[in-house]
C-alpha cells in the first residue's frame, strides 16, 4: 500500500481513538489503561512476520525474543484486564440495591 | 502478496479492537469488549498462520508463541490484585520491546534504501526502547524492588537533556546513513533516556507515566505496522497511541497534576519529597476497645479505604464491620478517591472483590461534603490522599491533587502499621491532630479487634 493510504489510515484511527474513550468514568481507567495495553500486544504479528522471513542466527535470535515479549504483553494484558473486569458483575448492585437503601 | 481474504480479517480485527476500546469505557459492557478484543486478536495471529504467507522458523515460531502466551497467561492469573498495576507496568514494557526488536530485524533484513520506511524503523527503535526501559523502571519502583521516592541524579536535567539530544542528533544521522553501530548506539541512548525520564517521578505519579508509556509503546507499534506496510498494526498502534494519551490527560486531571509537572516536577526540584517535621511530635494513639466504642456510637461513620488495606488483605475484615455498625443503625459509606490504591479505578476493584456494596462506595465529588456532619472517620491504610498538604503546602510534592477533606469531620482514627509517611513520602498533620486517635497495627490485625470489641459493646 502507498505511503498516503497508510498516513490516512494512521490519522483517522487517531481520531477513532480519541472518540472512543472520550467520558470514561475514573473507576475504568484503570481497566481501560489494561485493555488498551493489551490491544499493543497485536506487535506479535510484526514478531512473526519477521521472523518468519528471517535468515541468520541473530535475526532468528532477536526475532524468537520479540515473539516471546510479544506474547506475554497479548495474552497476559488480555487474562489480567478480564480478571479486575470480573469484578464489575453487573447482577451485584441490582441484588442489592434493596438493603442499600434501608441501611 | 498478503491475500484478500486475509486482509478482510485484518480488518475485522481491527473493527474488534475498535469495539474492545468502546466496550471498556462503560462498566456494563467492559468484560465483554475486553472479549472482543481477545477475539480480535487470536483471529489475526490465527489467520496469518493459516494465510499461506511463506513462514520460516515455523517450529521456533510456534514455541516462542506457546511459552510467551503461557508465560502471560500464568502470571496474569496468579498475581495478587494488589500487584497488578506494576504487572501492567510490565507488560507494556515488554510490548515496547517486541516493537523495537522488530523495528531492529527489519534493519538487518532490508536494510536503510526506503527513507521514509527507515524514519519509521528509526522511530518504533527509539519510542519503543524508551517505552521498555521506562516500564521496567516503573515496575521496580511499584514493586518496591527499588526506591519510590524520586531519584534525583547530580545534575540529571542536564544528563537527561545531553541524551535527549544525543538520541535526536543519533536518530537523523541513522536515516541520513544507515549503519549497523549507529543503531546500537541508538538502542543504548534511548534506553538510558527511559530510564532518566523515569527515576524522577515520584510514587504517587507513577500511574501517570504508566499510561503515558502505555500510549508510547501504541505509537512505536504503529510505526512498526508502517515498515512491515501491515494495516492492523497502524490501526491497533494508533488506537492505543491516541486513546492512551487522553487516558493520561484524564488521569492527571482526576489527580490535579498537570502532566508537565508529573514529567518534569522532579526537574525542578520542587518533588524534595522531605518535608519531615521531625518524627519525635505527640500523637493520640488508642486500642481497639477506644475506637470500637466511638465507631459504635456514633451516628454517622465514614470509611477511608487506602492502598494499606488491600496489602493486609482486610477488605473483607472492613466490610464485617460495616454491616457490625449498619445493623447498630450507625450511618455507614466508603469514601473512594479516585486514586485511592495504586492507580485511578484500583480500589473499587479491590473493594469489588470483598463484595462491598457498589451503592455505599461514594467517590469523592460526593462524598466530601459530607465529611463536616460525619462524626468519625476511620481512615485504613491511607494516607496521601487524606493528606491536607495538598490543599495548603506549596512545597507538597502532592500540591494541587483533590483530597478527600477528612479533617473536616469530628474526630478521625487512623489505622497505621507505623508513622511511616505514605507512598509520596511527605508528612501527614492531621496524624498530629488533638482529634486523631491512632491506632498501630496490621491493618487486618486491627480491624479484627475493632470488630470483637465492637460486638461485646
Amino acid at each position: 500500500m502507498d505511503g498516503v493510504a497508510l498516513l490516512t489510515i494512521f490519522i483517522l484511527s487517531i481520531f477513532v481513538g480519541f472518540e472512543v474513550v472520550s467520558k470514561v468514568s475514573t473507576v475504568l481507567h484503570t481497566p481501560l489503561m489494561s485493555g488498551a495495553n493489551a490491544i499493543h500486544g497485536i506487535v506479535l504479528i510484526g514478531g512473526i512476520t519477521v521472523t518468519g522471513s528471517a535468515t541468520n542466527p541473530l535475526e532468528i535470535t532477536l526475532g524468537v525474543i520479540a515473539i516471546l515479549l510479544g506474547a506475554i504483553n497479548l495474552v497476559g494484558g488480555f487474562v489480567v484486564t478480564d480478571r479486575m473486569l470480573e469484578m464489575f458483575k453487573p447482577k451485584k448492585p441490582v441484588a442489592r440495591s434493596d438493603d442499600g437503601g434501608a441501611a | 502478496m498478503t491475500p484478500t481474504w486475509v486482509q478482510l480479517a485484518n480488518l475485522l480485527a481491527a473493527v474488534l479492537f475498535i469495539f474492545a476500546l468502546k466496550g471498556l469505557s462503560s462498566p456494563k459492557s467492559a468484560r465483554n469488549g475486553n472479549l472482543l478484543g481477545a477475539a480480535g486478536a487470536l483471529l489475526a495471529t490465527a489467520v496469518l498462520f493459516v494465510s499461506g504467507i511463506p513462514l520460516a522458523n515455523i517450529l521456533l515460531i510456534l514455541a516462542a508463541v506457546l511459552v510467551g502466551s503461557a508465560i502471560g497467561w500464568i502470571s496474569a492469573r496468579k498475581v495478587q490484585m494488589t500487584q497488578m498495576p506494576q504487572l501492567v507496568a510490565l507488560f507494556n514494557g515488554v510490548g515496547g520491546g517486541a516493537a523495537a526488536l522488530v523495528a531492529v530485524i527489519e534493519y538487518l533484513e532490508v536494510g536503510g534504501e526506503n527513507k521514509i520506511s527507515l524514519a519509521a524503523t528509526v522511530f518504533t527503535v527509539v519510542i519503543g526502547s524508551v517505552s521498555f526501559s521506562g516500564s521496567i523502571i516503573t515496575f521496580l519502583k511499584l514493586q518496591e524492588l527499588m526506591t519510590s521516592r524520586p531519584v534525583i541524579i547530580p545534575a540529571g536535567k542536564w544528563v537527561t537533556m545531553l541524551v535527549a539530544a544525543l538520541t535526536v542528533v543519533g536518530a537523523v544521522w541513522l536515516v541520513i546513513s544507515p549503519q549497523i553501530w549507529l543503531l546500537v548506539a541508538l538502542l543504548v541512548l534511548s534506553l538510558i533516556f527511559g530510564m532518566l525520564f523515569v527515576l524522577p517521578v515520584g510514587g504517587a505519579d507513577v500511574p501517570i507515566v504508566i499510561s503515558l508509556l502505555n500510549a508510547f509503546t501504541g505509537l512505536s507499534v504503529a510505526a512498526s505496522g508502517y515498515v512491515l506496510n501491515n494495516v492492523l498494526l497502524i490501526i491497533a498502534g494508533t488506537l492505543v497511541g491516541a486513546s492512551g494519551t487522553l487516558l493520561t490527560k484524564e488521569m492527571a486531571k482526576a489527580m490535579g497534576r498537570p502532566i508537565t509537572s508529573t514529567l518534569f516536577g522532579a526537574f525542578n526540584g520542587t518533588t524534595a519529597g522531605n518535608t519531615s517535621t521531625g518524627g519525635d511530635r505527640p500523637v493520640r494513639s488508642g486500642g481497639p476497645n477506644d475506637v470500637a466504642i466511638m465507631l459504635g456510637f456514633a451516628n454517622k461513620v465514614i470509611l477511608v479505604p487506602g492502598y494499606g488495606l488491600a496489602v493486609a488483605q482486610a477488605q473483607g475484615t472492613l466490610r464485617e464491620l460495616a454491616d457490625l455498625l449498619a445493623a447498630r443503625g450507625v450511618e455507614v459509606d466508603y469514601a473512594i478517591h479516585p486514586v485511592a490504591g495504586r492507580m485511578p479505578g484500583h480500589m473499587n476493584v479491590l473493594l469489588a472483590e470483598a463484595s462491598v456494596p457498589y451503592e455505599q462506595l461514594k467517590e469523592m465529588d460526593e462524598i466530601n461534603p459530607e465529611f463536616a456532619s460525619t462524626d468519625v472517620v476511620l481512615v485504613v491504610g491511607a494516607n496521601d490522599v487524606v493528606n491536607p498538604a495538598a490543599r495548603t503546602d506549596k512545597s507538597a510534592p502532592i500540591y494541587g491533587m483533590p483530597i478527600l477533606n477528612v479533617d473536616q469531620a469530628q474526630q478521625v482514627v487512623f489505622l497505621k502499621r507505623s508513622m511511616r509517611p505514605g507512598f509520596a513520602g511527605i508528612e501527614n498533620e492531621i496524624l498530629y491532630d488533638q482529634k486523631t486517635m491512632l491506632l498501630f497495627g496490621d491493618a487486618k490485625d486491627s480491624l479484627n479487634k475493632v470488630v470483637s470489641s465492637l460486638k461485646n459493646l
